[in-house]
């Protein structure tokens, strides 16, 4: 009698799942260090070494990487039922191209300063392996939310580790941050700048060792 | 279906004319701005030039208070029109097209600097030339006496980080101030950046700088770039001088 009861089918309540579930939260963290674009599969160094003298066009270079990254990811995902496979990286890199092109277009005429300090960078997102792969890898196949939220972790992934790079580069090779003179502030006059920092050698000096120190933290192994 | 030839093709030609035209929606919205900062821009590396300019100032007021400007030939002879007749403005003439021209076809603006009296406080000049990697240019003040610098700006395309990029730093643009470009004889001698840096302070006089460490070939760009363009302008400075 009492086996009966174990037969029946257990009714499970189909629950939706929330925007911020542990899935999804895991597809922001997971880029931010396990998983880092930068230095864990190492891509996108070129603008990491280029443009991480300084603070400020190190953060506008951040956040039109992020913006390019989650947009192309919703795009993509999107369309990625009538996109023919045949031509998806033409499609990826047609849709990529436009969004850097915008971006370019519209800090020329915001923020011209940094437009012409950043020169050639912002075109070269376009090549930016970080991009066309999460295009390739994850928005082919998820759903849109899915992708902003992983557009959002790489990212997110890849600003924290330019910004950690500009910072040391800023602060020792010109004494300052964001051109505030932090070293005078505090009082020292002749606080002598670093060249090294300031030539593309300190930036991989600098990325090494985050990398260096990010994987004895976590234990990754390359294979 | 979806991976039929047809499909493939209609599939491309949307995409290409949403994509082409979105782009072409946002270049032309945005062209207007993006003249206005270009000539922003160029405004104040010519202010650059004489004043220290704020990131806050409104540069486009200072210039139409303070710069007058004209166009010149190689004689020093004022140019009034182009070759079809409009009128020329000193700020629309190209320096970079100029310069592929030989000396005597170019055209070489001049940038009166006006002080509050309108008396005339400095001749602002366009110099052009090569730098190691790509070309450099900038804008030379000459006091009214024509001979002592009163300040210098020059930028590059792309001299190589913390070396020869430094040109386009102010305390390595400020060494030209009260330099003469003309010896006690009224010879132009112009005035040159030193091989190396932290040269003894004898070799340094009115017609010699400290120069830029790991930057010998950028700095000689300078050099020539500066003599080149007083030399041209030469005619000009003779004729308003006397």
């Amino acid at each position: 009698m009492e086996t009966e009861t174990l037969d029946l089918p257990i009714v499970k309540k189909e629950q939706s799942e929330g925007l911020l579930s542990k899935r999804r939260r895991k597809f922001v963290t997971d880029p931010l260090n396990d998983d880092n674009p930068i230095t864990v599969q190492v891509l996108g160094i070129c603008s990491a070494l280029a443009i991480t003298l300084k603070m400020e066009p190190t953060l506008v270079m951040s956040v039109a990487v992020l913006f390019v990254i989650v947009f192309s990811n919703l795009i993509i995902s999107f369309l990625r039922n009538l996109i023919p496979n045949r031509v998806r990286i033409i499609v990826q890199l047609a849709i990529i191209a436009a969004l850097v092109t915008l971006v370019n277009e519209v800090l020329k005429a915001y923020y011209y300063d940094m437009y012409k300090v950043l020169s050639v960078y912002v075109g070269l997102i376009i090549t930016n392996c970080i991009i066309m792969g999460r295009l390739e890898a994850f928005a082919m196949g998820n759903k849109a939310w899915d992708s902003v939220l992983d557009g959002f972790g790489s990212g997110f992934g890849y600003a924290w580790i330019i910004l950690a790079v500009a910072f040391f580069r800023e602060l020792f090779g010109f004494g300052s941050l964001f051109g505030f003179e932090i070293f005078k502030a505090v009082g020292i006059e002749n606080f002598p700048s670093n060249g090294l920092m300031v030539t593309p050698i300190g930036a991989f000096m600098i990325l090494g060792i985050i990398i260096w120190i990010q994987r004895t933290k976590t234990g990754y192994v390359e294979h | 279906m979806r991976q039929s030839n047809a499909y493939i093709i209609i599939f491309s030609i949307i995409t290409t004319i949403v994509l082409g035209g979105l782009l072409s929606i946002a270049s032309v919205g945005l062209a207007p701005r993006q003249k206005i900062q270009v000539e922003k821009d160029t405004k104040k590396s010519i202010l650059g030039a004489v004043m220290e300019v704020k990131k806050t100032d409104d540069v486009l007021s200072i210039y139409e208070k303070r710069i007058e400007s004209l166009v010149v030939n190689i004689n020093g002879d004022v140019v009034e029109t182009d070759e079809s007749g409009n009128p020329l403005i000193a700020e629309n003439v190209s320096i970079e097209k100029n310069f592929k021209k030989s000396p005597e076809d170019r055209l070489y603006p001049v940038f009166l600097f006006k002080g509050s009296s309108n008396e005339i406080e400095a001749y602002i000049l366009p110099i052009y030339g090569s730098g190691l990697w790509d070309v450099i240019w900038g804008y030379i003040a000459l006091d009214k006496d024509l001979n002592t610098i009163k300040g210098v700006v020059f930028d590059h395309k792309g001299e190589t980080p913390g070396l020869g990029a430094r040109i386009a730093e102010r305390d390595v643009q400020s060494r030209f101030i009260g330099r003469k470009v003309y010896d006690s004889d009224g010879a132009l001698v112009s005035v040159s950046l030193l091989k190396g840096e932290g040269n003894a302070v004898k070799l340094l006089d009115d017609h010699h700088v400290d120069g830029l460490a790991g930057a010998t070939i950028t700095a000689r760009g300078v050099n020539n770039m500066l003599l080149n363009y007083l030399n041209h302008y030469q005619n000009y400075l003779r004729k308003i001088s006397s």
